[in-house]
């Protein structure tokens, strides 16, 4: 009975639905239209017009392709820009006097430096920026042949308050009679403003200099005529610089803690406001965010009731354990906008969380820094986590990996930095010979690449795989000749038949460097590929000038007395093609750090190891004679010139320096000069190849060995580190002394060798 | 109360004749119910979905039917648009707020036709074809809400592509009467010619509060950088002329001068370049006896010679691109089209798309003053980058000049950029033409590191039940150096690995991972233990190893291997039961564009007493179907990865005629 009564109350109410169900369809529709709009299948589209094809253009033909015209002459027009366009207002066009830099290239641009007055206060950080530019190769003392002048007084600190701070400038500067308001000069500074809304304002009036500065407001910032640089310590290294912390890719490549901040939490004035939220993102976990108020000489006076178990949780985590161990680096605003956290991150590899609202980043005209820093908001600091946890695994691998190749393609030394703030304005100015974004954002980095050799990608080493393309077939040899011909069984006729058989070898260039003039053409034997004869004019750096006889990517360089098979050519040459940036070449030597004399040394033993390729005979690409003749300083080039030596070195520094990569050796090959046996065994067993009455082979000369030993020396001073990389192979063909039949081998004549 | 007893004094008669009966009874009703539920769902979804879209697309209405809206005279002006706006200062980033997809939501206003009190209308061409086709694509797209509330982005369907059809004053009140303009907050206007005679402003004279302005023709002064777009001035004629692509190559012409109203200063310039130079440059100029209208627009001539245009253009080499009165010049637009290279001569000018597409590799921009140098700074270029730069034009116009809907979609791209700017097209990806994207590689990791010795590597070892010779494996791994771990993958289901008592004792940890099924891939899963970078990965029957020999794979190639490996590569490989390796060499190859090392002269790698018949590589059909693998793989990743090189890596005193002794690794090429 209650069952059936139950049953019968459920029939009811399903027939009530029922009923609410067809008479209420409208509630129905309602909501199923609420519910579809939700589900976004059911959008109000801007409507398909039915007159949509007569409507009118919104401008004529005529109307756009006559464009009114100017009343103006464009010549009257140029010239009262530049009375308006001044100031805050300044561009290239209006505020820089092209003609001062009428010549072409590095020739055209040319920084003086003022001198700087017996009781001038310069602190360190200035000192730095000022010796990278007289180290550089723009550096002129002739403020005639100036382009661009840098300020000897010290404008880097100012901040009033600051003890750096130097008063007057104003009036010193107007005393300068070059100064023509500003025109052309380059002005440096980190700090400008002070306590409490540190503005921008430098205290003295720029007038139309350019602005080369740290924390520069996008408000403030002239775009295309300033330069914003990174805020940099007085310890930041003068030239080479620590390298990047990353040595290798994790996966997963999350760390220990996803985000992390420890610094200052401001409780009044600017930028105290961001600082202050930041504790709200701290879990104590994976996310650590820690501020303390215990900084300057008054603080308890402003203690809030934070402060203590701030300060507190504060000391619990050590900066430096947290920047290696943590995926993200928040990098919020400081006083100013920018803070040495930023560079301090992008070294750890540590990915910069920017909040900084209005920060111009360093160098933003030439760098993409979307690749490489995840630009945050300082308004949705709470969206932070979520946004760094949405972060792919693919994308921290890629956003880490740029964050060192920019630390230590611009960041990683003075010397950079101030480089590249040099180079962005040459590209201003020289505009159509200059680099693109894609040469100033992949390795090796714009400072390494000259837009005067070349501003095609495909013409330089490092973008084949970017572009897509492969480098070109073919080969040029340069074989660098000091013997006077006498006769046909010399080695050097004996190289020529074996390059110029090579099926890739297109063109022999002949690099004459005897004390004898060069002889006449029916001297040589007849070549199936065209040979060229040039004057070296006797110095050792003209082999590695950039021939422009040199017509293909790939370069042989060689010594007249060479000895090597066409086959080895040929197999090196392709070895060359899958490694285009790297020298590539037969007879290793290695460099050591000799802990006794603190010095580096350089060894010719055979050991397991190697770190240079002797340009005897190696394969590399022509732009590294570019780099070597125009990005090297003449103290270097002309240590080799004076010495006749260490040529070799010098490039295989070079090239390391640029790659971070070891040079490769192909094949067994380790001697490639004629020897008398006997020599061949004491090669192995001595440190140096001693003489024995062979005084006219310079190598063989102990004098020689040592000066190699100086130069290795000299050069990673210059270099400010030792940019040489060891490495453990050699490549061979791949049936090289297999036990296989010798017919299946492409290089049957290598197992003789 | 009534029914209830009704029902009650009916209940006893009934139930003690049909007991049956009341069951079928409430089966029947409660089918009845459902059969109702099924009517009225299928009813209520299917039809109405029908219904509520025809509301919108059916009702075709003209322009003309557009309601129309009176401005008071007295109705409020926005003021002039403020020059130091960034989007920290006049974007109000909180409705965009965060979401998954991070994509921006615009919203369109419905098109309203405003008139002063007289009734004079504030636009005289009003809604004109492009805006329209503008909003519709934007209105097709991803981007697009119908949801004010939910929008980011307003774009109101006042046109204001023209300035000269506008009436200033009325089109600025007809803004601020937008519903949510709120200052012009989040809104974004689109203008291709602003300025207005005589001076020629180069932004829209429009007062607009704090509106985005998609403007084109920007000088350097009134563009503020990182807020405003920069885009091209739309050229109808790419529309009614289909210029096919053509090869890039030396031209006919090197410079080629099309433009019409030149000014006379700079015409004279080009005359003198034209008289030093001869044929290599053209200069053309309207044809004097055509009329004004649509065929002289079509028409170029020099000393009564006619030619077409824009076909010339693609006779030439280079294009020059003058400034007029305005900056941005619809000519721009043909150039690219015809895949000439612009010489753009306009100082201050801002570059469409400039925030984004890298303009250097696609043309030359020299200052006015230069314009008489154009002939040698041309000439200074290589033919191979002239060659690129003519590709990369073309690719311009195609991807983002070509028509009002690339325009609008890539303006939106930029501005969605900023907003989640973590997840930003890339440099690639706007300015590599797709021919570019597929032959190039873009690994993540693209830096060259070299690692330390310290961390050793993990040997991972597949095993299927071969305990003997897994054993010996084991043991003769764990004598390598470098070691760090040694992850055993058992891959049998069916049987558990021996106890633990009987593994051979080693020095480094060893860990046994089983497999839910037996899969080769198995082999390339990242698994967490693997903490090295360097991945050795070997059989378990290879037992002729020297501890010297190593072949290294990379712990993130794992992991590509399982989480991205394209297509049904996976479970193809699972099927099969073969082909892992080559599966990994395609991905490796694909991801790095180089060939795979290989180390040290052994090509063999099982031993003769292995002959088990288990050992897969011994099946029959096993080469057989190992080929047939490289050409499934080569058609999933669309081209051959795979490098064919003629080098191995040896150590550098392999086989010299040198004491053992003194060499890192004697072993090698002793078996």
């Amino acid at each position: 009975m209650q069952a059936r009564k139950k049953y019968v109350l459920l029939g009811l109410c399903a027939c009530c639905w029922l009923v609410l169900f067809y008479l209420g369809g409208g509630i129905q529709l309602r909501l199923l239209r609420w519910l579809t709009r939700h589900r976004g299948e059911v959008l109000r589209h801007w409507p398909n017009w039915t007159d949509r094809a007569f409507l009118p253009r919104y401008a004529h033909l005529d109307e756009l392709q006559t464009d009114p015209g100017m009343a103006e002459s464009p010549r009257q027009r140029r010239q009262a820009w530049s009375a308006i366009y001044k100031d805050s207002r300044c561009r290239m066009e209006t505020c820089f006097d092209f003609s001062r830099c009428r010549r072409r290239g590095r020739e055209g641009f040319r920084v003086y430096i003022y001198p700087s007055e017996k009781n001038d206060r310069v602190s360190e950080s200035y000192r730095k920026i000022l010796t990278s530019i007289k180290e550089s190769r723009y550096y002129t003392s002739d403020p005639h042949e100036a382009c661009l002048f840098v300020l000897g007084i010290d404008t880097l600190d100012r901040d009033q308050l600051s003890g750096q701070f130097v008063p007057n400038v104003d009036e010193r500067i107007r005393g300068y009679p070059l100064w023509n308001d500003g025109r052309n000069h380059l002005i440096f500074n980190l700090y400008s403003g002070t306590w409490p809304n540190y503005t921008g304002d430098l205290g003295f009036n720029i007038g139309q200099a350019i602005l080369a500065k740290a924390s520069l407001n996008t408000e403030h910032f002239r775009p295309g005529f300033d330069v914003s640089i990174p805020l940099f310590s007085k310890d930041h290294p003068q030239k080479g610089g620590e390298r990047g912390w990353l040595v290798r890719n994790n996966v997963p490549p999350r760390r220990k803690y996803l985000l992390m901040f420890k610094g200052k939490r401001y409780l009044t004035g600017i930028g105290s406001d961001t600082r202050n939220a930041l504790h709200h993102i701290h879990n104590g976990k994976d996310i650590v965010s820690l501020t303390t108020c215990r900084h300057g000489k008054d603080w308890e006076k402003h203690k809030d009731a934070r402060c203590d178990h701030d300060n507190l949780e504060y000391e619990r985590f050590d900066y430096q354990e947290l920047l290696h161990n943590s995926t993200f680096c928040l990098v919020p605003r400081g006083r100013r906008l920018g803070s040495f956290r930023f560079l301090e991150s992008l070294q750890a590899a540590c990915i910069p969380v920017l909040l900084s609202n209005g920060w111009e980043l360093p160098f933003s005209d030439v760098i993409q820094w979307n690749q490489a820093v995840i630009e945050g908001d300082e308004r949705l600091l709470l969206q932070v986590p979520s946004t760094v946890i949405a972060v792919g695994n693919e994308s921290i691998l890629a956003l880490r990996q740029r964050t060192q190749m920019l630390w230590e393609a611009y960041f990683s030394s003075v010397d950079k930095i101030v480089l590249t703030t040099l180079e962005i304005i040459k590209d201003r100015v020289f505009s159509h010979v200059s680099r693109n974004k894609y040469m100033w954002n992949s390795l090796p980095g714009g400072l390494l690449v000259l837009p005067e050799y070349s501003t095609h990608l495909a013409h330089f080493p490092f973008y084949y795989l970017g572009l897509g393309v492969s480098p070109g077939q073919e080969f040029t040899a340069v074989i660098h000749a000091v013997s006077p011909l006498v006769s046909q069984s010399q080695p050097i006729m004996k190289l020529l038949q074996v390059v110029s058989k090579s099926k890739y070898c297109t063109q022999i260039i002949i690099l004459w460097n005897s004390e004898k003039p060069p002889p006449s053409r029916s001297k040589w034997p007849p070549m199936p590929v065209p040979l060229t004869v040039t004057d070296g004019r006797r110095k050792t750096t003209s082999r590695f000038l950039p021939h422009v006889a040199i017509e293909t990517e790939a370069v042989l360089s060689l010594d007249e007395d060479t000895v090597l098979l066409t086959s080895e050519v040929n197999f090196a040459f392709l070895v060359w093609r899958s490694f285009p940036e790297r020298i590539v070449g037969y007879p290793p030597r290695s460099h050591f750090w000799d802990p006794l004399k603190r010095a580096w040394g350089y060894t010719s033993k055979w050991t397991n190891d190697y770190s240079i390729v002797l340009t005897g005979a190696a394969f590399y690409h022509r732009y590294y004679h570019y780099l070597f003749t125009h990005y090297l300083p003449q103290s270097l080039r002309s240590l080799v010139d004076r010495t006749s030596n260490c040529e070799d070195i010098l490039m295989n520094f070079l090239v390391s320096a640029v790659t971070h990569q070891p040079p490769i050796k192909v094949t067994q090959r380790k001697q490639y000069k004629e020897l008398p046996s006997s020599q061949i065994g004491c090669l192995m067993a001595c440190p140096c190849p001693t003489s024995q009455g062979m005084k006219s082979v310079p190598w063989a000369n102990p004098e020689h060995f040592n000066q190699r030993q100086e130069c290795i020396n000299f050069f990673a001073n210059w270099f400010g580190y030792m940019p040489l990389v060891h490495s453990q192979f050699r490549l061979d063909p791949v049936l090289f002394k297999d036990q296989v039949s010798i017919h299946r081998k492409k290089y049957k004549d290598l197992e003789r060798a | 109360m009534y029914t209830s007893g009704k029902y009650s004094s009916r209940g006893p008669a009934l139930i003690p004749r049909m007991k049956t009966k009341h069951r079928i009874y409430y089966i029947i009703l409660f089918s009845v119910v459902l059969l109702g539920l099924i009517a009225t769902g299928m009813f209520q979804f299917w039809p109405h979905s029908i219904e509520s879209t025809a509301d919108w697309t059916l009702d075709r209405h003209s322009v003309h039917d557009a309601p129309l809206i009176r401005l008071p005279v007295s109705s409020p002006i926005p003021e002039r648009g403020d020059l130091s706006c960034r989007m920290h200062t006049c974007f109000d980033v909180y409705r965009c707020g965060y979401n998954p997809k991070n994509r921006i939501k615009v919203y369109i206003y419905p098109l309203q036709r405003f008139v002063d009190e007289l009734g004079v209308p504030i636009s005289s061409t009003g809604l004109s074809r492009e805006y329209n086709d503008l909003l519709s694509a934007i209105s097709d797209s991803d981007f697009y809400t119908d949801d004010v509330t939910r929008a980011c982005l307003f774009i109101p369907s006042i046109d204001v592509l023209n300035q000269n059809s506008l009436r200033i004053r009325e089109t600025a009140q007809a803004l601020a009467m937008l519903p949510r303009w709120d200052k012009g907050m989040n809104h974004l206007l689109f203008n291709m010619l602003p300025g207005g005679p005589p001076d020629y402003n180069t932004a829209l004279d429009v007062p607009r509060d704090r509106a985005l302005l998609a403007g084109g023709g920007f000088s350097t002064w009134t563009y503020r950088q990182g807020y405003d777009v920069s885009i091209p001035v739309y050229s109808p004629l790419s529309a009614d002329v289909d210029l096919a692509e053509r090869q890039p190559g030396p031209r006919r012409y090197f410079i080629l001068s099309s433009q019409t109203a030149i000014h006379r200063e700079y015409r004279a310039e080009l005359e003198r370049l034209k008289e030093e130079n001869g044929e290599a440059v053209l200069l053309l100029d309207k044809c004097s006896n055509l009329s004004q209208g649509a065929a002289s627009a079509r028409k170029r001539c020099y000393k009564g010679q006619v030619y077409d245009y824009p076909q010339i253009l693609q006779e030439s080499s280079f294009c020059v691109v003058l400034r007029g009165a305005r900056l941005g010049q619809a000519a721009l637009s043909d150039v690219l089209q015809a895949g000439c290279v612009p010489v753009i001569l306009a100082d201050s000018y801002i570059l469409p798309f400039s925030e984004v597409l890298d303009w250097k590799r696609a043309s030359v921009v020299i200052p006015e003053e230069k314009l008489s140098e154009m002939y040698t700074i041309l000439k200074s270029i290589p033919h191979r980058q002239v060659e690129e730069m003519q590709r990369q034009a073309r690719w311009f116009w195609e991807a983002y000049f070509s028509s009002m809907k690339a325009i609008g979609l890539t303006t939106l791209q930029i501005i969605n950029d900023r907003i989640y700017p973590y997840a930003a097209r890339t440099y690639e990806q706007w300015n590599h033409p797709p021919v570019v994207k597929c032959s190039s590689v873009n690994s993540p990791l693209f830096l060259p590191l070299i690692p330390p010795r310290t961390p050793g590597f993990t040997a991972v070892v597949l095993t299927y039940d071969r305990v003997e010779s897994l054993f010996r494996v084991i043991t003769e791994i764990s004598k390598v150096p470098s070691l760090a771990k040694l992850l055993v993958v058992w891959n049998n289901q069916n049987k558990s690995p021996p106890e633990e008592s009987l593994w051979p004792k080693i020095s480094v940890p060893l860990k046994v991972v089983r497999t839910k099924e037996n899969k080769l891939s198995n082999r390339f899963f990242p698994y967490d233990e693997i903490e090295t970078e360097a991945v050795l990965a070997i059989d378990d029957d290879i037992i002729m190893l020297t501890s010297d020999e190593l072949q290294f794979g990379y712990e993130y190639f794992n992991y590509l291997y399982t989480y991205k490996m394209p297509g049904d590569i996976k479970n193809w490989v699972d099927a099969h039961m073969n082909c892992e390796d080559i599966a990994m060499n395609f991905l490796v190859a694909n991801i790095t564009g180089k060939a795979p090392i290989k180390v040290t002269p052994r090509k063999k790698f099982k031993c003769p007493e292995c002959t088990a018949i288990d050992g897969l590589s011994l099946d029959q059909t096993h080469m057989v179907e190992r080929s047939e693998c490289i050409n499934k793989f080569a058609s999933v990743f669309g081209t051959m990865p795979l490098k064919v090189v003629e080098h191995r890596a040896d150590p550098v005193l392999y086989k010299d005629d040198f004491p053992e002794k003194l060499k890192s690794f004697p072993n090698i090429g002793s078996l």
